[in-house]
């Protein structure tokens, strides 16, 4: 069965990034694909490379981004809410004009239309937030 | 057509698991997740409350969910089911679709 899942909260503040994981590992694990993963309003804080947390704690930034290169994830990070919290990529920095990039890859800026069209393609959209 | 709810709010902090009760119809499943797992346990002021939607909905409870907060299975008032996410996952495929009380 086809899954897309929602992140609609940043890591370390509320447990739904965590909950997310863990719903789309184990979709994995039992053999159902992923359509994408889409990171919404507070969210797109789960895609920062610049993250460091302590070594005793999960990184829950690589984790998602091992899981998407272990599973060939397509993880979208909504572009409007990426821009007012400092989310940038090549292509953002080069538009708005800033002089750093910090997305951790394989997570991509793309707008809400990819949402919309993964709750189309998908048999379920699961949402995880506050 | 079924649906699987999700509730991730403490029925002390949050309405949400009473909207979601009063809109899920019956044969419908409720998932408890992350704060929502209180709901779940016995001796509480909502117990009768979420024993009364036993008559009419099925409840589930995420179990790592609980023991990240320290309740064990024997906590958890009879009727309700305990699942891992392999069984999130379950519930979610056979249901038609989800529908999260955030």
């Amino acid at each position: 069965m086809k899954f897309a899942i929602q992140v609609n909260e940043g890591p370390y503040q509320h447990q739904a990034s965590d909950s997310a994981y863990f719903f789309t590992k184990a979709a994995l694990e039992k053999g159902h694909e992923i359509f994408r993963v889409f990171f919404y309003h507070d969210g797109v804080n789960n895609s920062t490379n610049l993250t460091t947390p302590p070594q005793d704690d999960r990184n829950i930034v690589e984790r998602w981004a091992e899981l998407a290169e272990q599973h060939n994830l397509d993880m979208v990070v909504c572009v409007a809410a990426a821009q007012r919290r400092g989310i940038v990529d090549e292509g953002e920095a080069k538009r708005n004009g800033k002089d750093a990039t910090n997305i951790r890859e394989p997570f991509r800026i793309s707008g809400l239309g990819q949402l919309v069209e993964a709750a189309i393609q998908s048999d379920r959209l699961v949402v995880f937030g506050d | 057509m079924s649906t699987l709810h999700t509730v991730n709010k403490s029925p002390f902090e949050k309405t949400s698991l009473d909207a979601c009760l009063a809109h899920a119809t019956a044969g419908s499943n409720v998932l408890l997740i992350e704060d929502g797992v209180y709901a779940a346990t016995k001796g509480t002021a909502v117990e009768q409350r979420v024993k009364q939607a036993l008559d009419s909905v099925k409840l589930y409870v995420l179990g790592p969910d609980l023991v990240a907060r320290g309740l064990s299975d024997d906590r958890v008032i009879d009727g309700i089911s305990v699942v891992d996410y392999a069984g999130f996952v379950d519930l979610a495929a056979e249901n038609d679709k989800v529908q999260a009380w955030l």
